[in-house]
This record gives structure tokens, C-alpha cells and sequence, in this order.
């Protein structure tokens, strides 16, 4: 059963000082699935997406990504904090994609792609750059691959984003509401990406406002707020028919 | 020109969308400016004649600038200025990278020394500071390198280890390093956290985030005041007499005009080799910043910062844009 699980999350909690972010939060995503998670701002859904890989610490509860503990090691009955080294090394197999892109702007479109194989798994360069070139093709960017970040529009940058967190050949991707710092005609050509990876197989967690997106690509949806899930289950259904006031309230907003 | 014809009432016929249609080419009278001419012209009579006067003054003994500007004595003392200025300059970055880095550790015991270190050096003046490292075989007669409380591995006469030239280096590359630190550290703020948040998630280790990602995107910010830095450190170079090291450009002129009794002149010949001097680290400084505003700083369509020309085509309105503004409005204010 937990083989098939690609993120477990159960009861986590995270504090910044006084302020509780995350009280108890418990969700799974198996692998291969697309998980869409929504709710209003301050939620704590970024903050949630940087404890799976473990960019903030867990304060309380245990998340597990492919079966292993994010951040800590359990020994006996007790957990002990990883090495930098430690966590960075579970990281690379967890790509991650933020809503301002953070490409790296003195490094070209293909240098930001290459940069973590290199440096990170040691491939060689031509190796990277052969790869590199695959995965910018695949984000429909083959030409500009040249070019700096200050010269591609948001939606390419963003598209550069994605290949780039590809490039580690992650087993999990996080998106952190992806398409929300974009012009509303550059929204598609991300989504499209996206989906296409959906389809390929690529267990997905996804913060966004597009619903559409959800419906049609995810397989469950979880709505937050205040730190707690509110609702969770099939995207069609509750979209359709959400059984909270909160959720309610949300979608009217959103939708 | 005619570029706006869609925003005039629809009048007989439609433009060409290229703009080049029949709107008629604007030929004014250029605007003139009678009063900024006249300052002008002032300004040059009044230049010229200062300069003209001064060529001619015979208390700024031309003919002794001449016979001194190419003196052998004087191009090895300059030679020696850049030496301090260089060897000064590197140990300090080196070091002030190392003080920047500790300063904005989580490490409350780096934090502390580096602030320590701050205080001391930008504290007291680099004049008393040289004299105290030419009081340094007073004060230390041996130098001992060894763990504390155990015997030394090496004893040192303070003297034979470390010459008067290697003294005034150290004295100033510890002073300089205090105030490059702040630099260095502005520097690395100004670089957005979502950088490092975007090396990190790629699983790059600490050091490798800061040597690849952050730093060189820090450099834009840190290369201009450093610039300014390495100018002031030329100048500083004259304050080594306290150490006391003499063969520097200044020293060395003040001391061959004691011989010559033409101090004016001799310093008129120091002022242009440090003048030179100072010409030089500008095209320096100039093609560093090139070198650093790769992607940022030269977005300019026309200048073109890619290999790729169709991506010139493109409007880049990424979160980016502000900071391209920024630099090229850094740009027009050297
Ligand atoms: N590094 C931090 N330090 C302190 N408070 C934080 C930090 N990051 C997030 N928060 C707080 O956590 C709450 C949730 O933030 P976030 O996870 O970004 O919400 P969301 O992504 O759902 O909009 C907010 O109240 C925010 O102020
Ligand atoms: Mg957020």
C-alpha cells in the first residue's frame, strides 16, 4: 500500500513564532497523480509545498515523499534533524516551480537547465546540454535556448522554469501557483506543458486558481484554509457540488 | 513619425498600416537655447585661460615636470603604487568576502567577530593603523605559528619575516577589507531570496548557491563602490610613509623634491601618474561591468545580449523589468 504512495503527509504542523501555519494537515498522493491544491491566500499553501522539500522544517506530525522522511531521520523513537548535504540530496529528486519563475538571470535559457546536473548529479556538460536541449524542445522552446531570461516573455520563462526543475528528473514536481504572476494569454501555453506532463506520468502538486486546469487534469483536489483541510476528493465533484461553506464561499470567488 | 495614425478621426481614407502614409513630415524651427550658449561660451574663454596661464606659469616649473615625469626613480615608485594598490586590493576582497559571508551567517559567534572586526578597522584611522603595523617588531619581537598553549611549530624574528613593503600591504588590505565587507554584503542582499529558494530546491549545496547563483548576480551592485574603492586605495597608497615604507610615488617624489628644491613640480608629476594610474583601473572597472551585467544589464534590443535574434523580437516584460531599467539608468549616470 504505502509503495504506491508518492507524498504522505500526516498531521503536519508548522509555526512561524507565534503564528501557526499549518495545523495538522493529512493528505497522499499516489503515484502518478495529479494533486490540485487551492484555497484563499495565507492559507499555508506555499508553506506546505516548501516542507516537502523540506525549504521550511516540519514543526510537528511526518512527511514522507517516496516513502522517506522529509528532513529528519528516525532513529529509535526519535528524529534527528539531516545535514544540509542530507536534505539537498533528497531534494534533487523533488523539482520545484514558483510563481515568480526565479530563473536564474545571468545564465541563458539552456546555462539555467544545465547548471544543477552539473553542479549537483556531476553529469558531464555534453550530457547536459544534450538533455537540455530535449527538454526545452519538449516545453516548446528548442530555439531559445540562447536567449537570457530578460528576453523571453513570462510564459517562456516559466516554460524554462519547468525544464529546468525536469532536468534533475525529479519524481515529484511542486507548482506553486504557476500560472498567477502571468499575463492571462500567456496562462495556456504553461498549462499545456503541464498537462503534458500530467499525462506522462508525473506525480503533480499543484497550487492554482485555474480551475479549469483542475478539473480536467487533476485527480483530487484539496481545499485549505486556515492552515487545515477544509475538503478534499475528486476535482469534478467538489468543484461541482462542494460540501463546505468554506469551500463554498471560495469557489464563488474563484470560479 | 507618423506612427499614430489610428488615433486620428477616420478622415477620407485609412493609413497605411506601416505609418507611412500621407500625415506630413513635422519641420519646425529647432527651439534655441541663446542664454546655456552664452554660459558656454564664458566657461571655454575662462578654461582657456587658466589653462593657458598655468602652461606658461613659471613657478609651476614646466621644464623641471619634464625632466622628471619620465625619471627612472619615479616610473619604479609608480610601478610600486600599483603593487601596494593590487596586493592590497586582492587580499582585501578575499577577506571581506570571508567577513560579508560570516556577517550574514546564522552563526552568532561569526556574526559577532566579524562585527568586532568592523569596528576596530573602520574605527581608527588607516594612518594610526599603518603606524601600528610598522610598531609591529616593537611590539611582537618573534612571531610563533602553533596551536595556543602548546609549543610553536615556528619562531620567526617579526623583522625577517615580514618586510616594511609586506607591512604597509597588510595594513592596508586589513583596513580596505573592513569597508569592501559592507559593500560585499549590500551586494548580496540586494540579490531576491527567490534565487537562493530556486538553487536550493535544485538541490545545490550552500556554497555552490552562493558561488554560481548569488554572487555573480551581486557583482552588478558590488562592482561600481568597489571601483571607487580600488581608486581611493591608489590615493591611500601615499599614507604607507607611516609604516614607514618610502618608495612609493608619493614619498619618492616629496623626497627627490627635497634634492631638487622644486617641490611644485614634483608633485605635478606624481598627480599625473596617479592620474594615469587611475585612467587605467576606469577601462578596467569599465569592461568588469560589462562582464557582470550579462542578461541584466544589457537588455537593450538594439544591443543585443543573446545568441538568438528571434528572441530580440520578443517584449521580455518579466518580473525582471525593473531591474533592467535600473541598470541601464546606472549606465547613463557614469
Ligand atoms: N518565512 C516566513 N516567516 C514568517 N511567516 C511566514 C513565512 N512564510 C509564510 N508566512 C506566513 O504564513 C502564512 C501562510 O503563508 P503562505 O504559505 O505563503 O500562504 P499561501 O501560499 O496559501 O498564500 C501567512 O500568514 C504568512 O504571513
Ligand atoms: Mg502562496
Amino acid at each position: 500500500m504505502t509503495d504506491t504512495l508518492m507524498v504522505d503527509a500526516d498531521q503536519v504542523y508548522k509555526n512561524f513564532g507565534a503564528n501557526q501555519v499549518l495545523k495538522g494537515i493529512s493528505l497522499e498522493v499516489k503515484r502518478g497523480e495529479v494533486l490540485c491544491l487551492v484555497g484563499p491566500s495565507g492559507s499555508g499553501k506555499s508553506t506546505f509545498l516548501r516542507c516537502i522539500n523540506h525549504l521550511e522544517s516540519v514543526d510537528a506530525g511526518r512527511l514522507r515523499v517516496d516513502g522517506v522522511l522529509v528532513g529528519y531521520r528516525e532513529r529509535g523513537d526519535k528524529l534527528h534533524e539531516l545535514k544540509p548535504s542530507e536534505a539537498a540530496l533528497q531534494r534533487r529528486q523533488i523539482g520545484m516551480v514558483f510563481q515568480r519563475f526565479n530563473l536564474f538571470p545571468h545564465m541563458t535559457a539552456i546555462e539555467n537547465v544545465i547548471e544543477a546536473p552539473i553542479r549537483v548529479n556531476k553529469a558531464s556538460r555534453a550530457h547536459a546540454v544534450a538533455r537540455a536541449r530535449e527538454l526545452l524542445d519538449r516545453v516548446g522552446l528548442a530555439d531559445k535556448g540562447g536567449s537570457y531570461p530578460a528576453h523571453l516573455s513570462g510564459g517562456q520563462q516559466q516554460r524554462v522554469a519547468i525544464a529546468r526543475a525536469l532536468a534533475m528528473d525529479p519524481k515529484l514536481m511542486l507548482f506553486d501557483e504557476p500560472t498567477s504572476a502571468l499575463d492571462p494569454e500567456l496562462v495556456g501555453e504553461v498549462l499545456d506543458v503541464m498537462k503534458a506532463l500530467a499525462q506522462d506520468g508525473m506525480t503533480m502538486i499543484v497550487v492554482t486558481h485555474e480551475m479549469g486546469f483542475a478539473r480536467e487534469v487533476a485527480d483530487s483536489l484539496v481545499f485549505m484554509d486556515g492552515g487545515v483541510v477544509i475538503e478534499s476528493g475528486n476535482p469534478r465533484e467538489v468543484l461541482a457540488n462542494p460540501q463546505h461553506e468554506r469551500t463554498k464561499a471560495f469557489l464563488s470567488k474563484v470560479l | 513619425m507618423a506612427s499614430s495614425g489610428q488615433l486620428r478621426p477616420a478622415s477620407g481614407h485609412t493609413p497605411a498600416p506601416d505609418g507611412t502614409g500621407s500625415a506630413p513630415v513635422i519641420k519646425a524651427v529647432r527651439l534655441r537655447h541663446p542664454w546655456r550658449n552664452l554660459i558656454a561660451v564664458v566657461l571655454v574663454v575662462y578654461a582657456a585661460a587658466f589653462l593657458w596661464d598655468a602652461a606658461t606659469r613659471k613657478q609651476l616649473e614646466w621644464d623641471v615636470f619634464a625632466k622628471y615625469v619620465f625619471d627612472r626613480r619615479i616610473s619604479e615608485a609608480a610601478f610600486n603604487t600599483l603593487q601596494l594598490t593590487v596586493y592590497s586590493m586582492l587580499i582585501a576582497v578575499v577577506l571581506a568576502l570571508l567577513l560579508a559571508v560570516m556577517r550574514l551567517s546564522p552563526n552568532p559567534v561569526f556574526k559577532s567577530i566579524s562585527w568586532f572586526y568592523l569596528w576596530i578597522f573602520r574605527g581608527t584611522p588607516v594612518y594610526v593603523q599603518l603606524t601600528f603595523w610598522g610598531l609591529l617588531s616593537v611590539i611582537y619581537p618573534t612571531l610563533s605559528f602553533g596551536l595556543p598553549f602548546t609549543a610553536p611549530l615556528v619562531t620567526l624574528p617579526t623583522g625577517d619575516a615580514l618586510n616594511v613593503f609586506q607591512l604597509a600591504v597588510i595594513g592596508l588590505a586589513l583596513n580596505e577589507a573592513a569597508y569592501l565587507a559592507e559593500i560585499i554584503r549590500a551586494g548580496i542582499l540586494s540579490v531576491d531570496r527567490g534565487q537562493e529558494e530556486a538553487a536550493t530546491a535544485l538541490g545545490m549545496t550552500w556554497s555552490q548557491t552562493m558561488w554560481r547563483i548569488v554572487i555573480p548576480q551581486s557583482m552588478r551592485i558590488i562592482i561600481p563602490p568597489t571601483g571607487n574603492e580600488v581608486i581611493s586605495m591608489l590615493k591611500t597608497t601615499s599614507l604607507v610613509t607611516a609604516v614607514p615604507y618610502s618608495f612609493d610615488l608619493f614619498t619618492r617624489s616629496r623626497d627627490i623634491s627635497a634634492e631638487t628644491f622644486s617641490p611644485i613640480a614634483l608633485f605635478l608629476v606624481a598627480s599625473a601618474w596617479y592620474l594615469a594610474i587611475t585612467s587605467i583601473l576606469m577601462v578596467g572597472q569599465y569592461f568588469l561591468e560589462k562582464r557582470f551585467a550579462r542578461g541584466i544589464g544589457d537588455a537593450r534590443p538594439d544591443k543585443g545580449a543573446t545568441a538568438d535574434p528571434d528572441a530580440l523580437l520578443v517584449d521580455g516584460r518579466g518580473p525582471l523589468g525593473f531591474l533592467r531599467s535600473r541598470g541601464r539608468q546606472k549606465r547613463e549616470e557614469l
